[in-house]
């Protein structure tokens, strides 16, 4: 009854390429926008602005840069934790030699430097596919981290072996370091995740986007439509290490305040993984629900015996939220594979002929 | 565009023209002690329909892997277009006008049927990096000039119908039709088909004989052709090439090839 | 600097022969381990097409099982037979929650189903268990301690008993895993059921008892090597990033080849030893978190299916 296309005819093929051609979409897709642009900020508590939506919108940036790898160009990657860390080390030494630049120019810069690296490690997938380009990426991720470690310079050679957001500015506003402004990094994050997010999704309907997807599904025959398969697979892996650094770069700078080395291993490799399938494979909005999905759910486990009244011990509540999040993977992989974002195209079908049973 | 109907003439009453697009010179291609093809040779002329049969096994399918570039021969030389080469590559093929659709249907499956034909517009479309990024611009008039040519080809093959399927979802019949959507939106100069009719019933077969000759006909495009059906071959070809067991057995026009006593041999299986 | 590289670690293996054949031991020793982490993969790969990354944490929770049960008073024995029984319980709930509901998806799909299953029995393993590490229960179950002292060549060379313990145990597993996948019908199975479910299906194997069969047979080897590991080194969860080792050692032996990973383990695990001690000094510590990678890296641009894999044909 809403939700209908009737009436809306598309008279050039402009408007019919569009992301979300049925005006309800779009009035959605504004509403998110406002949603998130002002009442957000402006009613959302610290806790919910600062642990909730920042690091949100940040992880979903690097399950979009994760999803353009894997998801479009079938190239499985498990070195994003380590290609965040480029962009966030990068980042850093930046910031040290450049005090006087705006951070948000900076942190954009620092995505190329993890663009670079992503391509070098990327090489080996023309010769290489699937699960064992996967352990050319484990490859990266293991030597990237053990880099991190030993390379004093990359954190100016301090003694703790961490790196510390340097307090700086943009626009005026303090959006790094001890006394930063956490609405201001919110809105910094948002901005640029959707400029992003925008990006990407041009890059996908257009022409790269369409080489990057016929290297996934058929890469012989691609080379016979005239994709060369070193260009489409290399540019997949400099966007992806691109966003993951402009990811790390953030996550660093604009969330935690300070960063080991940890934070960039393996495990987190496998965290943005799962979003990206959790998600959808394939599908921008599901990089949205699936960061949404792992991130935010153990933080309401985590709020919910509190809530419901039950006195469990933190640690086991830790313990749960593991089990937890492997039953609900594999619940997902059992219930629909294609992931969150297919069962929302399923019930916007279902939406299209409500109220009617029939489809 | 005006799609007229054009009734299948026979052989004998087009003149093939003389120029010669293809040449197939002693080529051998052998896998570990296998030989597929042994010294084969034969011609293409521009503006023809020529037909490659053979009982299965012949080297059919791996003479059209070689005229495009998946299979590297051992001996021979491939002369397309006056220039002569070794061993053709799958990027040059294309780049050179060589366009191909496959026994086993190779579509992008996670593509609708619309991408899969805009994706054979790949090499045509120029817009670097920097305007994809922005797409609205001068990318974006790049992708709806070239929509309009994907759609007069949609609007020949008749399946307007299906442009937003998922081509994974789609009959048989249908996705070796989009196929060759696919390789005509290259705007070839030469088309190679892999049996294209296989698994058709009587009506389907029409109707991309039809297409076939229309594309000839129209476009001017060569054509090699794969194919079991006597009939379809015998109707449509201007001439055939005969393959039995990795060798050249008959050359000619249909009628010849089809009073050839080797080529009846080979089909009915005499003890060699 | 080239010095360093080409010539000086050559001659100081020379120079010290004894030392050498200590380290090369060493070597031997964590290849034959990394081999039987890698076994319990290509078992589970070679029979149902699965990358089970669930296979490191399998072995730490094999090990706690079995300690879990001695400290609680189970003798020794009793507690090894109650632990093989808890693995067939874990394969045949695996086969029945996780495997019957995902037949025939794509390979990446059961992966990461593994994967969930890890962290699932991480969760549960400390819930029950407890994170800190507990000490394995090696001599109660028979197995030698102490070590024999050799002088070749005037130095010394020390060989651990349990070390040899470790070494035959793994062949003794490799072995009759061999004969079982080659000789018997239901190893047959177990390849066709590798190769194509619905087709292995069709032609009335058994998909859910084949499955149950392998995953304990898994089990097994987890816990054949939660024991080994687990007696040289405590048992704790740390243990299972082991696991992520065997990935190099899969590359190269490839993933469907028994035989293929004890070779793979042994060349990952002499390479490494060497590397560390000859040539770590030039870079520093902690290289043998990915050097085992470089080497699988390579191995894979000159041969893609490993030594021992099968080659992909891919087919117009």
């Amino acid at each position: 009854m809403l939700y209908r296309e009737t009436g809306q005819f598309k008279t050039t093929y402009t408007s019919d390429s569009q992301v979300f051609p049925i005006l309800q979409d779009k009035i959605g897709l504004i509403a998110m926008l406002l949603i998130a642009f002002l009442v957000v900020p402006v009613f959302g508590s610290e806790f919910f602005v600062k642990t909730v939506m920042t690091p949100f919108l940040i992880f979903t940036l690097a399950t979009i840069g994760l999803n353009i790898l894997v998801g479009y160009t079938g190239q499985l990657s498990l070195g994003t934790g380590a290609f965040m860390g480029v962009g966030a080390y990068s980042c850093y030494k930046l910031a040290t030699y450049f005090p006087e630049t705006n951070l948000v120019l900076l942190i954009l810069l620092s995505g190329f430097f993890s663009a670079g690296i992503g391509v070098i490690f990327g090489l080996p997938s023309l010769r290489i596919k699937g699960f064992y380009l996967a352990v050319a990426t484990l490859a990266a991720q293991f030597f990237l981290e053990w880099c991190f470690i030993r390379i004093k310079w990359l954190y100016n050679d301090n003694t703790s072996g961490a790196i510390n957001s340097l307090p700086r500015e943009a626009f005026g506003y303090q959006i790094s370091g001890g006394a930063a402004d956490y609405i201001a990094q919110y809105i910094v994050v948002l901005c640029i995740v959707v400029m992003m997010t925008w990006v990407a999704s041009n890059l996908i309907r257009g022409r790269i986007g369409r080489s990057w997807m016929m290297i996934r599904d058929m890469d012989i025959a691609a080379e016979l439509m005239g994709v060369r398969p070193l260009y489409a697979k290399l540019s997949a892996f400099a966007v992806s290490s691109f966003y993951a650094g402009v990811a790390g770069a953030m996550m660093v700078f604009l969330y935690y305040g300070s960063a080991e080395p940890e934070i960039f291993d393996i495990n987190h490799s496998f965290l943005f993984l799962f979003m990206a399938i959790i998600g959808g494979l394939g599908s921008l909005i599901g990089c949205y629900m699936g960061a949404a999905f792992i991130w935010i759910m153990p933080i309401i486990l985590r709020e919910l015996p509190e809530i419901i009244g039950l006195d469990i011990n933190p640690a086991t509540v830790e313990h749960i939220i593991f089990m937890m999040i492997g039953g609900l993977i594999i619940f997902f992989l059992i219930v629909e594979p294609h992931g969150l974002a297919r069962l929302w195209q399923i019930a916007k079908e279902k939406l299209r002929t409500w109220p009617f049973p029939y489809t | 565009m005006n799609v007229a109907v054009k009734t299948p003439k026979t052989a004998t009453d087009r003149k093939p023209a003389p120029e010669v697009m293809l040449d197939i010179k002693n080529i051998t291609l052998s896998f570990g002690g296998v030989h597929a093809i042994k010294d084969v040779s034969f011609n293409i002329h521009m503006g023809e329909i020529r037909a490659i049969i053979g009982p299965n096994g012949a080297g059919k399918t791996s003479m059209l892997n070689v005229i495009n570039g998946f299979y590297h021969p051992q001996v021979g030389e491939i002369t397309f277009k006056g220039e002569t080469r070794a061993a053709m590559r799958p990027y040059v093929a294309a780049t050179q006008g060589i366009a191909r659709t496959f026994q086993n249907v190779a579509l992008f499956k996670g593509m609708s049927t619309l991408d899969n034909i805009m994706s054979g517009r790949t090499l045509k479309m120029h817009k670097n990096f920097f305007w994809q990024m922005l797409r609205y611009g001068p990318a974006m008039a790049e992708e709806v000039e070239h929509r309009e040519r994907v759609e007069e080809i949609i609007d020949f093959l008749e399946i307007q119908h299906i442009r937003r399927t998922p081509v994974g979802r789609l009959p048989y019949g249908l996705q070796k039709r989009v196929e060759l959507a696919r390789a005509l939106a290259m705007e070839p100069e030469l088309l190679l088909l892999d049996e294209p009719m296989a698994g058709m019933n009587l009506e389907e077969k029409e109707d991309m004989s039809r297409f076939i000759l229309d594309v000839n006909d129209q476009f001017g495009t060569t054509i090699a052709l794969i194919e079991h059906d006597m009939g379809v071959v015998m109707d449509l070809s201007t001439r055939i090439v005969v393959l039995d067991h990795g060798e050249k057995i008959a050359d000619g026009t249909p009628d010849e090839v089809s009073s050839n006593q080797d080529v009846i041999d080979a089909y009915l299986g005499v003890a060699h | 600097m080239l010095y360093n590289i080409f010539v000086d670690p050559f001659a100081q293996m020379l120079g010290a022969p004894d030392f050498l054949m200590q380290v090369l031991w060493e070597g031997f020793v964590a290849g034959t381990l990394y081999g039987l982490i890698a076994l319990g993969f290509v078992l589970i790969f070679k029979a149902s097409g699965v990358f089970n990354f669930a296979q490191g944490i399998m072995v730490v929770f094999s090990a706690l099982t079995l300690v879990g049960l001695y400290q609680a008073g189970v003798p020794a024995w009793a507690a090894l037979v109650l632990t093989i029984g808890a693995m067939f319980v874990l394969a045949w709930l695996v086969e029945r929650i996780v495997l019957r509901n995902l037949v025939n998806q794509e390979e990446i799909i059961l992966f990461m189903a593994t994967i969930g299953l890890n962290y699932f029995l991480i969760g549960f393993g400390e819930y029950v268990f407890g994170g800190e590490p507990k000490k394995m229960i090696a001599s109660e179950l028979g197995l030698p301690t102490g070590s024999t002292t050799f002088e070749p060549f005037g130095g010394v060379l020390i060989i651990e008993h349990l070390d040899v313990a470790a070494v035959v145990v793994a062949v003794a597993l490799v072995t009759g895993l061999a004969i079982f996948f080659n000789k018997t019908r239901i190893g047959r199975a177990l390849r066709a059921v590798a190769d194509d479910h619905q087709a292995a299906m069709s032609v009335g194997i058994s998909l859910n008892q084949i499955w149950v069969i392998v995953w304990f047979a898994a089990g097994i080897v987890a816990l054949a090597t939660g024991i080994m590991w687990g007696a040289k080194s405590d048992v704790s969860f740390a243990l299972q990033i082991v696991a992520l080792k065997a990935l190099p050692v899969l590359i190269i032996g490839g993933f469907t080849s028994i035989p293929g990973a004890i070779l793979g383990g042994l060349i990952i695990g002499f390479g490494e030893k060497l590397f560390e001690i000859y040539w770590g000094g030039l870079l520093g510590s902690g290289v043998e978190g990915w050097f085992a990678y470089v080497i699988a890296l390579i191995f894979l641009l000159f041969r893609p299916q490993g030594l021992f894999g099968e080659k992909i044909i891919e087919r117009i």
